[in-house]
């Protein structure tokens, strides 16, 4: 399906264009010499960010950008796609999860994504939520199974709602409370990091807003990596900013460095253009 | 009252006459009436010709409907048309058996490879794939019964009847009475080779009509390409893929050329797979020229071919309602 | 977060292996049977019985050749083709320009469906029946009109599978401009639809030329070429079984170069008719 070269597995911290240097911060995803490919188009180039743990970061940028398929290559969903290349290194943890005997599921059950448009599998709202929890085998018995499912739904603010409910087909909640719904399931099966793209475009405003409290008060556990084309929601929500043009990274670092004083002069156009 | 006739006379006379100006578009109206109602009527004749088929074949065969109970006729075994003897029993278990082999044997590996076309495999595999089945399908049946002739019933005969002998004997099913490899099995494997691509390319146009989201969204929480084809792809196109096997079944009831030149013919009910049978495309086929001397015969004949019109058109309506239903537009 | 050793992995990589075993039977299957007929009917494949019709003797093993066969075939499907060609094209054109997707065009489409399904045996029977009913005898013209009746079916359903895709966009320009439906239907419907037209056509011709069951007892056999349409006909799918039919070797040898005849005509069409559409779908509207 898609044809790795080996990264270059060069140890030099990653680059931040225009940056402050690290400091402080804890990194979860260094990513290396990160190429990727449609064919013949390539999509991203010579990627080398850090995304730190335990803190939003919102990959932003105009349409077109690479940000979705950025995001994708961090759960290893770009293969998915037919005639897909990718070289470099992308580690979690120091750990390259495109290294050749690494198992993908593995790699997809600690990196979790909240796709565009809700999902919610053909089941039961309960049935949603056991999902991940089945296929990896991860609880006892009934009981805990059910004990899981409802502290996940509480975690998305979805109990309240449904909890009356659980065996109704999961297509009967509304789209908003589909989404949540895909966030319950997603964290049942206990990911460190939580990847959406663009995971409230779908829904109306106030399912939105309150998908992204749910995610901000996740992230005390979760690493959370966003993809958003709205920069309104990028300064709601972020910590940490990477901004991308045309498959490459321009500028990243912390939020409010980038936001009050872009170092690069296509940052600084995309900020004030969005106004 | 008077005004509203009037306004209504004047809108006539605008609609007929204000466009005088340009007598293209009036005519063009024209040809356009004219040749929908020339179309319309064409599109009724598919139907006009099932209903004409039918009847046809029920008034040929009402003579011996009326002759004999429908027990002597459907549950008799002797077949003896000049002694008056019609008992289809054997032919329609020789039809029965000769199909059930075929999807039985055909059903597992195109599934296997429906599945594998739409889950697994690259758009190339997929590129050279069709041609393949395009090519499957084209092929005529009478080729299909010489292949079968020529490789199938020598295998079955040198090879699968000995292994059978040798392992499964004290099975009936597979007990091995006859010398030749003239068999339903024959009949089967050739049958299975023709429905092959059908069953491929519906459960494969089925299997697509399930979204992507749904398979990202399983494999999104770490499940393998398989627990998600299990769990989620499978249990939605279910009903598709039934009503896609009973459609190939009802395509190989029919099938006569192929079947015919392995089946054995003889008309005797198959008690293993490895007996010669007669199915009623055979029967047919075989004995419709010398029908018109034995009186009934052409009757009997005829009725052979409503039952199997009859339990052909029910499975056909069936499936195809459900594959519509499930297909929408894409219904190839 | 390495080895992939779980149970459902190697579960996977099991039915991934059955998967790819059933493909390459499927795909093998196709190449088995060509490569049959191919060896046992090429020995006998000569000149002369593709030019010669069967002399005396020929089915106990004298000389002569199956032209008749062929010709009768070419005519039959040919004429069956073109007689299901002038009622499929309006069928399949007011299928899509009126009715769409409309209760009586799913009605029509299910009769279609059913159609297709009926074997053409049973055709056969029918076509008999009608032709001792109206006192025709088996002939060139019975075979075509019931050929034809099994290849509308097939026709249509192909034309309707190309016409159903097409972009709905052109149709409203066309309407756009003024056209009536039955302008838009002509000029810009049959023109963008011209591959898969042709296509449909070749599919029809070929399940036509290959079938035995409908022409068995409608276009009768002969041992000469087809000279008029009342007159029975030879044709190659009975040309094949009559010869295997026989106790003789070289006649059934025979049988075999028929079968590849046969074979070779219907891999022309299917394979032709993939490359006319591939040229002409360079100007058709994705």
């Amino acid at each position: 399906m898609n044809t790795r070269k080996p990264g270059n597995k060069s140890n030099s911290p990653a680059r931040k264009p225009g940056n402050s240097g690290p400091g402080n911060m804890d990194v979860h995803i260094r990513v290396h010499d990160l190429n990727a490919f449609y064919g013949k188009v390539q999509a991203l180039k010579n990627i080398n960010i850090e995304i730190p743990k335990r803190q939003v970061t919102v990959i932003m940028g105009p349409s077109g950008c690479g940000k979705s398929t950025l995001l994708k290559s961090l759960n290893r969903f770009l293969e998915l796609t037919d005639d897909t290349r990718i070289s470099g290194q992308v580690l979690v943890d120091e750990q390259d999860i495109y290294e050749r005997d690494v198992d993908v599921t593995e790699v997809r059950k600690r990196v979790g994504l909240l796709a565009q448009r809700p999902s919610p599998l053909p089941m039961s709202i309960y049935e949603n939520v056991a999902y991940g929890m089945h296929i990896h085998q991860m609880r006892k018995d009934r009981a805990d199974y059910k004990k899981a499912v409802r502290h996940y739904l509480e975690i998305a603010g979805l109990w309240d709602e449904v909890g009356d409910r659980l065996h109704d087909p999961a297509t009967s909640l509304s789209i908003g409370q589909q989404q949540r719904l895909c966030l319950a399931r997603g964290l049942a099966v206990e990911p460190e990091i939580i990847l959406g793209d663009e995971p409230t475009s779908a829904l109306d405003p106030i399912s939105a807003l309150n998908v992204e409290k749910r995610l901000l008060d996740l992230k005390q556990q979760y690493t959370i990596v966003i993809v958003t084309h709205t920069l309104r929601q990028a300064k709601r929500l972020a910590d940490y900013v990477i901004y991308m043009y045309l498959g490459e990274v321009v500028e990243a670092g912390p939020a409010h460095e980038v936001f009050t004083n872009p170092q690069h002069q296509r940052t600084r156009a995309y900020l004030e253009g969005q106004f | 009252m008077n005004r509203q006739v009037q306004f209504e006379i004047n809108k006539t006379n605008l609609e007929t006459e204000g466009r005088q100006s340009r007598p293209s578009v009036v005519a063009r109206n024209k040809q356009n009436l004219l040749a929908r109602r020339t179309f319309f009527g064409v599109t009724l004749l598919p139907m006009i010709l099932i209903g004409v088929v039918m009847i046809i074949l029920i008034v040929r065969s009402w003579p011996i409907l009326i002759a004999y109970s429908p027990r002597d006729l459907f549950l008799g075994s002797t077949w003896r048309p000049d002694s008056g003897l019609f008992g289809f029993w054997p032919y329609i278990m020789g039809t029965f058996w000769v199909t059930l082999v075929g999807v039985l044997l055909a059903v597992p590996p195109c599934l296997l490879t429906a599945l594998y076309l739409s889950e697994y495999s690259h758009a190339f595999t997929r590129s050279i794939a069709k041609p393949i089945l395009d090519l499957l399908a084209a092929i005529p049946p009478v080729v299909y019964g010489v292949w079968g002739l020529l490789a199938v019933v020598p295998f079955v005969e040198g090879v699968l009847a000995p292994a059978s002998k040798r392992w499964l004997n004290s099975i009936p099913i597979f007990a091995v009475n006859q010398p030749t490899g003239f068999s339903i099995l024959a009949g089967g494997i050739v049958l299975a080779v023709m429905i092959a691509p059908l069953i491929i390319s519906v459960v494969y146009e089925i299997l697509r009509t399930v979204p992507e989201d749904l398979r990202h969204a399983s494999l999104a929480v770490g499940a393998t390409q398989w627990q998600t084809i299990r769990q989620v792809v499978i249990p939605r196109v279910i009903p598709g893929m039934v009503a896609a096997i009973v459609l190939a079944a009802s395509r190989a009831l029919g099938e006569t050329m192929a079947v015919l030149m392995v089946v054995g013919n003889v008309a005797q009910v198959p008690k293993s797979i490895f007996d010669a049978g007669y199915p009623l495309p055979a029967l047919i086929a075989n004995n419709y020229g010398d029908m018109m001397s034995i009186p009934l015969y052409d009757a009997a004949l005829l009725c052979a071919a409503l039952i199997l019109l009859i339990v052909i058109l029910v499975f056909n309506i069936l499936s195809t309602l459900v594959l519509q239903r499930v297909l929408g537009k894409n219904w190839a | 977060m390495k080895k992939r050793w779980q149970r459902r992995h190697i579960l996977e990589a099991f039915v991934k292996g059955l998967m790819v075993i059933s493909f390459l039977v499927v795909a093998g299957g196709l190449g088995a049977i060509l490569w049959t007929i191919l060896a046992n009917g090429f020995p006998a494949l000569t000149w002369e019985m593709v030019s010669q019709v069967p002399q005396g003797g020929f089915y106990l093993g004298k000389g002569g050749g199956v032209l008749n066969a062929i010709l009768g075939s070419l005519y039959l499907a040919g004429g069956g083709t073109l007689l299901a060609l002038i009622f499929s094209l309006p069928i399949a054109l007011y299928l899509e320009t009126y009715l769409g997707d409309s209760d009586w065009g799913q009605y029509v489409r299910l009769s279609l469906d059913v159609l297709w399904g009926i074997p053409t045996i049973v055709y056969g029977v029918f076509g008999f029946t009608l032709m001792l009913a109206i006192g025709m005898r088996a002939s060139l013209l019975a075979g075509i009109i019931v050929l034809s009746l099994v290849e509308l079916p097939i026709m249509v359903r192909a034309m309707d599978e190309v016409i159903r895709r097409m972009p709905g966009d052109l149709e409203q320009a066309a309407f756009a401009l003024g056209s009536t439906k039955l302008e838009v239907a002509i000029r810009v419907v049959v023109r963008q639809m011209l591959p898969g037209i042709i296509t449909a056509i070749l599919l029809a011709f070929g399940r036509g030329i290959g079938d035995a069951a409908s022409v068995l007892f409608t276009a009768g056999y002969t041992d000469r070429l087809p000279t008029s349409l009342m007159q029975p006909t030879a044709s190659l799918p009975l040309a094949v079984f009559f010869q295997l039919g026989t106790p003789y070797p070289v006649v059934q040898q025979r049988g075999y170069a028929s079968a590849l005849i046969l074979t070779i005509i219907v891999l022309i069409i299917s394979i032709g008719s993939r490359l006319i559409s591939a040229r002409l779908n360079k100007y058709t509207v994705k």
